[in-house]
């Protein structure tokens, strides 16, 4: 089958690459752009490890197209640190232990970062139902929520 | 092995720094199994059976072979001849032939074929072109139902010596212990109370499918790597598979991104391997979910029996069990060890267990945390729970009166060293969620736990560089932030700062061998390694600072992270930092490493008790856990931040094994729900926080202290949710999981 | 000399016995003298067995001691996840 030919950005760079129709745009981040920090858990959009966002809005990579890219904005976990500066979600990950294996960490942080862009001040109600699409297998997720909340209460300080 | 050296006073043990792997994680830079690629890669798919039970007729790939895509394909056929035994003597046998089918494919999901590709689509589209002619055969999916005389046979002569002769071919192994006379015991109790529960099976649900990146000559040398609990037994049992030595084939564990027991053994690597061989050019193969689901280790199912006598005192005077498990198709559903754990929180004169390992036309079960204590737990703590309800008597005074102490003699035969389980219900009913008031349709439930633990073949090395930072090498995969443990305990025997040490899983090339990370057993066994290494090197530093100063190797301590003479008549000589030896190293006798290999023995039995606060709604028979408290004996909690993250993480799995996660099999012997969306793991909506308090009993076995913590955390919880949720429902609910429907038909049938 | 009590499943291979007492130095002795004395325990030694000496479980090392006198329990040989 003849590849398609694909110009995006990613993370605030100017891309391009060739994908087969079918591919999925995971697929194309991992396999063409070696962009590997989004994860394949499931391939059917139930576990959130492969969440990117699309012209800033929170989706699982694996149930878009990669020729949907074409022209869009795509932000994956490689782009959340800002050079040497961590993001203070990375931090507070990081300093709660909100992460163990680490193969969900990626795509919580993106679609964790995603809520307080948008909810800076939310409930553990509210992150638990944002975070809902994200499977974790090994925390349980209480220092995962005790992680989100502390980074809120700290950014609404910086502000 | 002299444990002299045993520690209860530290500097860095019992702190909470920031693992060593944090920032990898958190950007997305850590590399787990498919994130590895080769030049000249292909990419491996494996056709699966669609049939439960089946004959192979015929594989013709020649089609396949055609595409200009495909580079190479393989069936059994392209494996070493492995010899046949009974039971678990020829799991090397069952290993290869779930890896790939022979003259039989023995489940829904059981691989047939796999072909090597130039991309995943193409391999996939490739897999439609192999034809399989399939003579299909009568299949049973249930334990009980695979027990009974008319049940098809999945294999003649898998039994092992065990099992009776008059018991169907199925039942593949019989464990059965006990001591005292249960009949008796029966007789002087004031209620007796007997019943049957069921468990369906559940997956591990590590977020990671398999994934693996191989390559292997003709010339019988190869590179693998993978996500896998333990690349020793991957390199051996590849070997074995694929007829190379061991030694030929070099094993790297990528990061690894889940694994509770599920990866503790091979299902892909063998097939990348083979298919490599044959294309001459390295295959990566990746699981979907599905295949995950259909082909991967689940748990054993089990159906119990269980009879327990109790005085009106609350003391209980006979006990016994009877555990049928049911592994898939193969050997090894842990029917002996869900047996051995079933009583071991008691002190019992009268007990008796019986368990099976019986087989059905389902995947190969894989260890799942505890695998069989947590089944068992839930059945015995059930009827304990019942006698205390219909004695009137509170749950955890009744588990104080016949606890196992020090001294006690084990259902399972030995007397117990120092334990740590009136500990745990001591702290359970000083906790202020014993006594806080519950909400009208809410009930409290607890349960103990137990498991083994284990020790296993390890093998560390620990080299110092010139400036002083420390190289750590251990064989046992990080699998819940073992590396941060590990340079702690280094830390506490160099006297050099946690920093300054960095933790590396070696490959198979690097180190020498390790058991799997399984058992509970990391941050003890490796653990003990990394401080005898450490230690191994300190005699070694001692020794050059005893030559620099020319006093004996006797008259030089270590202290702080350095050499100091041993006491006044020792010399007079100020301290000699470990960086100060390390510099000159090269000088004053060559580079020092320490290192260590042993099996160690004493891993130290642990238990746990859990309490838990659920809320069922009458019209949807949805369970809601609205509050839960572990309290686990950790021996000695080395990072106290990972050991509650395994409390955690072990009761957020026993939730969903309580509430929602099961193999639905159809009439037709097929897997029903093979994805997240059908089989549901909880999500964090679902959840409360778990609090969680760590009691330290040393483990006499570890030098720190330290008991295995990672498994006995999903011991309690079934029967601790069983139990509230039959306190909120007022009614017993005996077969899990308790899912809405399950719950909703136990309340009718209640109200009926 | 140590005695070495079995479980109850092994019992039928040892001429029904509960415990068996043996000459033995090392958990290795031990098992190659339970053999000797009950050939039919060879299959479930080769199956895989942990020993527990005094309480103390030994998983699978065959040079540990068993000192004189010690209580020995044989033991399903255990697994972990």
């Amino acid at each position: 089958m003849s590849r398609v030919h694909v110009t995006t950005t990613v993370n605030g760079d100017e891309t391009e690459f060739l994908c087969d129709p079918r591919e999925t745009l995971l697929d194309c981040l991992r396999d063409r752009l070696n962009l590997t920090g989004a994860k394949e858990g499931c391939g059917t959009g139930d576990c959130g490890a492969c969440s990117v966002t699309l012209d800033g809005r929170l989706v699982c990579s694996c149930l878009v197209l990669g020729v949907e890219a074409e022209g869009r904005e795509i932000g994956t976990i490689e782009g959340v640190a800002q050079g040497d500066e961590l993001h203070p979600l990375q931090r507070k990950f990081i300093e709660h232990a909100a992460l163990q294996c680490g193969i969900c960490t990626p795509g919580i942080l993106v679609a964790a970062k995603a809520l307080l862009e948008k909810s800076p001040d939310p409930t553990e109600e509210e992150v638990r139902y944002w975070l809902a699409g994200n499977l974790c297998r090994c925390t349980g997720y209480d220092k995962i929520i005790r992680a989100v909340m502390d980074t809120a209460a700290e950014m609404r300080e910086a502000v | 092995m002299a444990l002299d050296d045993s520690k209860r006073e530290f500097r860095f043990v019992g702190t909470r720094p920031d693992r060593p792997d944090g920032l990898d994680k958190v950007t997305g830079r850590a590399r787990f199994g498919a994130d590895m690629n080769a030049a000249g890669m292909l990419h491996g798919a494996i056709l699966r059976s669609p049939h439960a039970h089946a004959r192979i007729v015929r594989i013709d790939t020649s089609k396949a072979e055609a595409l200009a895509d495909v580079k190479a394909v393989v069936t059994r056929a392209d494996f070493a001849e492995v010899p046949f035994k009974p039971g678990l003597a020829g799991e090397v046998w069952n290993v290869l032939e779930n890896v790939m089918a022979g003259d039989k494919a023995l489940y829904d999901g059981h691989a047939v074929a796999a072909v090597a590709a130039t991309s995943a689509l193409a391999a996939r589209d490739a897999l439609k072109l192999i034809e399989v002619e399939y003579e299909e055969l009568p299949y049973v999916t249930d334990v009980n139902a695979a027990m009974r005389q008319d049940a098809p046979v999945i294999r003649e002569g898998a039994a092992d010596f065990s099992v009776p002769d008059d018991m169907h071919p199925n039942v593949v192994r019989r464990h059965e212990s006990g001591h005292g006379d249960v009949e008796a015991g029966f007789a002087e109790a004031d209620l007796v109370i007997e019943d049957s529960f069921e468990t369906e099976a559940t997956h591990q649900g590590y977020i990671e499918p398999h994934a693996c990146l191989g390559q292997l000559g003709k010339d019988g040398k190869g590179e693998l790597w993978c996500c896998t609990q333990g690349h020793w037994i991957v390199q051996k049992t590849c070997a074995a598979l694929l007829g190379i030595e061991t030694a030929n084939l070099r094993v790297t564990a990528s990061e690894i991104g889940g694994g509770f027991g599920g990866k503790t053994t091979v299902f892909i690597e063998p097939v990348a391997l083979a298919l490599s061989r044959k294309a001459n050019r390295p295959v990566k193969i990746v699981m979907s979910r599905a295949e995950v689901f259909r082909a991967t280790g689940p748990t054993a199912s089990a159906s119990m029996d269980i009879k327990v006598g109790m005085k009106k005192d609350g003391t209980i005077t006979a006990a016994q069990g009877e555990f049928r498990l049911q592994g898939g198709a193969f050997p090894g559903a842990p029917g002996d060890m869900t047996a051995m754990c079933a009583f071991a929180p008691y002190d019992l004169k009268n007990v008796h267990q019986v368990g099976y390992d019986v087989m059905t036309n389902r995947p190969k079960q894989a260890a799942y945390r505890a695998p069989g204590s947590p089944m068992a737990a839930f059945a015995v703590e059930s009827v304990v729970d019942e006698l205390c309800r219909k004695l009137d008597l509170d749950p955890i005074e009744v588990r104080l009166k016949n606890a196992a102490r020090e001294g006690t003699k084990a259902s399972y035969g030995p007397r117990f060293e120092r334990i740590g389980l009136v500990e745990t219900l001591e702290a359970a009913k000083a906790h202020p969620h014993y006594a806080a008031p519950l909400k009208p349709g809410q009930g409290r439930g607890i349960s103990c736990g137990f498991w083994f633990n284990h020790g296993g073949e390890t093998s560390v090395s620990l080299a110092l560089s010139e400036d002083g930072s420390v190289q750590l090498m251990v064989g046992t995969p990080d699998i819940g932030g073992s590396r941060a443990s590990m340079a702690l305990m280094a830390a506490e025997v160099l006297g050099i700062p946690y920093e300054n040490i960095r933790v590396t899983i070696a490959d198979t090339a690097s180190l020498g061998y390790n058991d799997v990370s399984h058992g509970s057993r990391v941050t003890y066994a490796s653990g003990l390694a990394t401080i005898k290494a450490a230690k191994d090197a300190v005699r070694k530093l001692s020794q050059r600072a005893a030559a620099k100063w020319g006093i004996p190797e006797d008259a030089v301590k270590w202290e702080d992270g350095c050499a100091v003479p041993s006491g006044p008549n020792a010399g007079d000589f100020d301290p000699l930092p470990l960086a100060e030896i390390t510099a000159e190293m090269g000088q004053t006798g060559g580079p020092i490493s320490g290192h260590f290999e042993a099996t160690p023995e004493g891993a130290g039995v642990s238990f746990a008790t859990h309490i838990v606060d659920a809320e069922v709604d009458r019209e949807t028979g949805a369970t809601k856990v609205v509050r839960y408290t572990v309290i686990q004996d950790a021996g000695k909690a080395i990072h106290p931040t990972y050991v509650e993250g395994q409390f955690q993480g072990g009761a957020a799995q026993g939730i969903g094994w309580a509430l929602n996660e099961e193999y639905i099999y159809g009439e037709d012997g097929r897997l029903q729900n093979a994805g997240f969306l059908d089989y549901r793991i909880p999500v964090a909506s679902d959840l409360p926080m778990i609090d969680t308090v760590i009691v330290e009993v040393p483990n006499p076995g570890h030098p720190f202290g330290v008991r295995g913590v990672g498994e006995t955390s999903i011991c309690p919880p079934l029967a601790a949710i069983a139990n509230a949720v039959s306190a909120a429902a007022g009614v017993r609910m005996r077969h899990l999981p308790m899912s809405p429907p399950r719950t909703l038909a136990a309340l009718k049938a209640r109200d009926a | 000399m140590p005695e070495v009590h079995l479980w109850s499943g092994l019992r039928g291979l040892a001429d029904g016995k509960e415990s068996v007492e043996v000459e033995a130095g090392t958990v290795g002795e031990l098992l190659d003298a339970l053999v000797r004395a009950h050939p039919a325990l060879q299959e479930a030694i080769d199956a895989g067995v942990s020993v527990a000496i005094d309480g103390r479980i030994i998983a699978g090392s065959l040079t540990e001691p068993v000192p004189e006198g010690s209580e020995v329990y044989l033991m399903q040989r255990l697994r972990g996840g």
